[in-house]
């Protein structure tokens, strides 16, 4: 074949398209002078503008999170002159050592820095920015950019809202779109909502003449960008609500979360201890006190801490034998100091009351005997071939509650929390080898079932409800911002509504039937229909831990609580007033006379170091 | 004596004009792609925390696959894997849709812990290895049209997958197997007509259609007035008026498609970008951005450059990908004209001198593959430096040798020295 003449003209092809993109480039280059000025070694600069970051506020507008001015200071060391280091040290509050060594720097990587414009000194607070300002015009090549910290006018949140750092190198490597020395959300909201709390940077292009002088801006600002700021978010929580929640949270470990059950909307959530607001504003230098501290306030226990349940998950025991049939509210158990569940006499205890009881006194008085009972109904119910099959159901029903798996809120550390499958006991008993015995603890929400303070927060939500929930959130819908439209869907329990209101009886009775040894009657405030169950769930280790899930009013409820407070004994002891005082504050906005002493000694104890 | 022979033989047989070229390519793009990441603070072109660190190991890492090809893996390997791997990295092609992150918005990378590969870039290899293989075996003939289905679906199986995982760039490049096509035998018109359709398509969304119908009409007149005196014989007479008729049918289809096309088949990010290119947009601070900013820095750079780590466009980051896709902006900004004319020469000659070796070939399999290799790396310099001039839509493909990235590097290196290694063998026993 003779392909000679095909190879030339290919080549000769090669060798036009070559020659186009040199057209081309001579023409950009040296004919066009729209992209440059002069050859006289003229460029753009440019200068940066950084976007004010969005900024917090709670469900009734208060501010939690806001901005403050500060300054960095900014250097071109080729067009800086012999200056005075001691005046330069002295107005921006810095040593003449740090002033020196700095320029030395620059000397020293003089070709590699050329026009760049560098940062000399950051955040600087406005203040001394002034005393810079004024005497600026002695120091050529030296200017200053307005940056935005964060400033926190309440003292609620902490934990929850998060903190801003500067970039890490790693940081940068996965974000292209970060450049060294901008700040990002490392924590809390401040990460979960970082792009739209972020917003986007902006420049102004100058030309610089052939003496680095900045001429006018370049092509009348054509191509000048403009900062977007970023945008605000509105939380669901309720500042002053919180700030209470905080103050009576002093001193104890745990948490407390309130839901507003017709929304899923979280008002409050404490992790306790936590961090104060000061702290977080000023987070650099206390980042290693905290981190190591033993009581890790840095943890966002609510979200993040998986507790035994203890008593408040009979609630769910009940309502799920009630909905199977086999319970139903005019049985009777008797308890005589606990139930007797192996033939050997094993027993699980329970505290002296009067019996037997019916399911209304039963969760009023939180009997242990009659949950085993139960249990015992819902695992043996003929209706199922074993007790794994029976297991099985039961255990569909309680994550229906919203147990055992993640609740899907807004909160990227959120845990499920644990309810044991049928294969982890056919694992360790060997299967057919566990009955309802071998687990009877999971009757008082005891054994391998964990959940989270926010988990036990959404239960308190279901009961008011009777039965549905929404996924419990923190960041409302606003301008700009947008939720999971999941958020606004409701979730139902396979539990029928019509059984709620017989548990709840026991609920109202706990806390208001004074006197009949209900369990909850510290929370009993005058008037408000508080409906609660309380919980004292055993802590491996010291003392048990407190727990109290709440609702108020009986009807139309306006908010759902749970205080979980670790190792501080029964239920009724510390978790009770606390959940109740927060109901009070939140539904009166005071808290009443007669109730003032509880308060006092909640505000004033330490239960921890 | 043994030594001798060999040292003597690698003097004459390889073919050093071209290690020499793709050495100096790779420590110019790599000192590019230095003053393209250098922002703020100085560092070390060796920090291994960016691009410029991790290039040098990527190109250590290359020079010891090229070793591997020139002197380790016997030559007659090449050939006699094609087909099995051919066909396991259409299988990779078709994975990775399903089992990749999405990359800003195409499911084309591998990731592997730390390492992420786009089994696009084997991909390349192993077309053009079976392309020479099918094609250099005797009795193959591209007039044939059971021959040409098959060379053409080699090259368009990949190239639709590709297109499949969002990749529409790097599909682009296999059109650049054409021109091999073109060397063994296909026929000339198809270029003409491939080049007359992209006109055509340019004037119908740029004007209107009733333009491009007159525009055909005309083409098909003077067609047909120039070959028609020019064939005396009846027949001959007949297929040429057949054909022209045929080829204006396919213009006018082409004109009233192109609308649909145009709006409906492309995604509106490519159209936009083609908008950009043809000047019916100037979005300076949206889809034109990177492109005004590309011409910014290499027009400012002017004849001489701004010098090295100097360029102000460069320093400060303002060009999107820049150490990747748009590296050539950084020779144009810091090096000025002379910079970006010696880049230019260098791909000059060195597709050249690929195209010189492969001609001067016996093996038919090493002139093919040399013509493949030519190919794609004619078509990844031309849509990369047009694309960076404003002549080319954008179109995110890397610039061989040069841009940031490990996986295109190693791929191209083992792509031009499968090439060198077949050109050894073909000079060993002369």
């Amino acid at each position: 074949m003779e392909n000679d003449n095909r190879s030339t003209k290919l080549l000769i092809g090669l060798g036009l398209v070559l020659l186009m993109l040199l057209g081309r480039l001579f023409y950009v280059q040296i004919i066009d002078d729209g992209y440059k000025t002069d050859a006289d070694n003229n460029s753009l600069t440019r200068e940066m503008i950084y976007p004010p970051r969005g900024v917090i506020y709670d469900r009734n507008g208060l501010l939690l999170v806001g901005n403050k001015i500060c300054y960095d200071i900014l250097v071109t060391p080729r067009e800086v002159k012999e200056f005075d280091t001691l005046a330069l040290a002295t107005a921006l509050d810095t040593t003449a050592d740090f002033v020196r060594e700095r320029m030395q720097y620059y000397h020293d990587y003089r070709s590699r820095i050329g026009w760049q414009t560098l940062t000399f000194l950051k955040m600087v607070s406005a203040e001394t920015y002034l005393r810079f300002a004024e005497e600026q015009f002695l120091y050529p090549g030296f200017k200053a950019q307005v940056r935005s910290l964060r400033e926190y006018p309440f003292n609620a949140g902490g934990n929850l809202l998060g903190y801003i750092s500067e970039v890490s190198p790693e940081y940068l490597e996965d974000h292209p779109d970060y450049k060294a020395g901008d700040y990002y959300g490392r924590t809390g909201l401040e990460a979960a909502r970082e792009q739209e709390l972020r917003g986007s940077k902006g420049w102004h292009i100058y030309l610089r003449d052939s003496r680095g002088r900045q001429k006018n801006s370049y092509h009348d600002g054509d191509f000048d960008v403009e900062a977007v700021p970023g945008k605000d978010i509105v939380t669901t929580i309720d500042a002053r609500l919180q700030q209470y929640g905080q103050q009576l949270m002093k001193g104890k470990k745990g948490s407390v979360v309130a839901i507003e059950p017709s929304t899923g909307e979280i008002l409050t959530m404490v992790s306790s201890p936590g961090i104060d607001v000061d702290v977080l504003a000023d987070f650099g230098r206390h980042y290693s006190t905290l981190s190591r501290d033993k009581n890790k306030p840095l943890y966002n226990r609510a979200v993040s801490a998986s507790y035994p349940p203890g008593s408040v998950f009979k609630l769910v025991n009940g309502l799920v034998g009630l909905e199977d049939g086999v319970l139903q509210p005019w049985m009777q158990y008797p308890c005589y100091n606990g139930y007797v569940y192996t033939s050997s006499g094993r027993k699980l205890g329970c505290h002296t009351h009067r019996s037997p009881l019916n399911l209304e006194d039963a969760v009023m008085m939180s009997c242990n005997g009659y949950f085993c009972y139960v249990l015992k109904s819902i695992l043996e119910n003929p209706k199922y071939h074993s007790t794994e099959e029976a297991y099985i159901h039961w255990r569909e029903m309680v994550m229906s509650f919203g147990f055992g798996r993640k609740l899907g809120s807004d909160f990227p550390s959120e845990l499920s929390g644990n309810i044991p499958s049928a294969d982890f006991y056919n694992r360790y008993y060997k299967k057919g080898h566990w009955r309802f015995p071998t687990i009877v603890s999971l009757s008082i929400g005891q054994g391998e079932i964990l959940t989270t303070p926010l988990q036990i927060a959404n239960l308190a939500a279901i009961m008011a409800n009777r039965g549905y929930y929404y996924i419990p959130h923190v960041v409302k819908e606003s301008e700009g911002v947008e939720i999971d439209p999941k958020y606004y869907e409701k979730q139902y329990t396979l539990v029928d509504t019509l059984q709620f209101h017989k548990v709840i009886k026991g609920m109202w009775k706990a806390v208001n039937a004074l006197g009949e040894g209900g369990t909850a009657n510290a929370a009993y405030v005058a008037g408000l229909d508080i409906c609660g169950k309380t919980g004292t769930a055993q802590n491996p280790h010291g003392k048990d831990n407190s727990v109290f899930i709440c609702f108020a009013p009986m009807e139309n409820p306006k908010i759902a609580v749970a205080a979980y407070i670790e190792n501080a004994g029964f239920g009724a002891t510390w978790a009770c007033p606390i959940a109740s005082l927060l109901v009070e504050k939140y539904l009166r906005g005071e808290i009443s006379e007669g109730r003032r002493e509880v308060e006092r000694r909640v505000l004033t104890t330490r239960l921890i170091n | 004596m043994q030594e001798d022979l060999l040292d003597r033989g690698l003097k004459k047989t390889v073919d050093w004009r071209l290690i020499v070229l793709y050495l100096a390519l790779i420590l110019f793009g790599w000192v590019n792609i230095y003053a393209a990441v250098q922002s703020g603070e100085p560092s070390s072109i060796f920090d291994l925390g960016s691009n410029s660190g991790k290039q040098a190991l990527w190109m250590a890492g290359a020079v010891v696959l090229a070793a591997l090809v020139l002197f380790v893996i016997n030559p007659y390997f090449w050939e006699s894997v094609c087909k099995p791997a051919y066909a396991v990295v259409l299988v990779l092609l078709v994975l990775v849709i399903f089992m990749s992150n999405n990359v800003k918005g195409s499911h084309s990378w591998f990731e592997l812990g730390p390492v992420k590969f786009q089994p696009a870039e084997l991909s390349k290899i192993t077309t053009s290895l079976l392309l020479a293989s099918i094609m250099s075996k005797p009795g193959f003939r591209m007039n044939n049209w059971r021959h040409f289905a098959l060379a053409a679906m080699i090259v368009l199986l990949p190239m639709l997958v590709i297109v499949a995982e969002s990749e529409t760039g790097s599909a682009l490049v296999y059109t650049g197997f054409i021109f091999v096509l073109y060397r063994e035998g296909l026929t000339g018109w198809i270029l003409v007509l491939a080049g007359l359709a992209v006109l055509l398509f340019v004037l119908t969304i740029r004007t209107h259609w009733w333009i491009s119908l007159i525009v055909v009409g005309v083409v098909l007149l003077v067609y047909l007035v120039y070959y028609l005196r020019r064939t005396p014989s009846l027949r001959l007479r007949r297929r040429v008026v057949r054909n022209g008729l045929m080829a204006a049918l396919a213009g006018v289809a082409l004109v009233f498609a192109a609308d649909f096309l145009f709006h409906k088949v492309l995604k509106d990010y490519q159209r936009e970008r083609i908008e950009v290119v043809l000047g019916m947009k100037e979005d300076l601070k949206g889809v034109g951005y990177n492109v005004h900013q590309s011409l910014i820095a290499i027009g400012s750079g002017g004849f001489w450059g701004k010098g090295y780590l100097k360029g102000t466009q460069t320093s400060f980051g303002f060009v999107p990908e820049q150490s990747t896709d748009f590296i050539f902006c950084t020779v144009g900004e810091e090096w000025g004209f002379v910079g970006t004319l010696a880049v230019i020469v260098m791909y000059g000659l060195l597709l050249l001198w690929i195209v010189r070796d492969a001609e001067r070939a016996r093996s038919a399999f090493t002139r093919i593959y040399g013509y493949c290799v030519a190919s794609c790396l004619f078509m990844h310099l031309f849509i990369n430096i047009g694309m960076t001039l404003g002549l080319m839509p954008v179109i995110g493909i890397p610039l061989p040798f040069f841009s940031y990235g490990g996986s295109s590097l190693w791929a191209f290196t083992v792509m031009l020295f499968i090439f060198i290694a077949l050109d050894r063998q073909e000079k060993k026993y002369f």
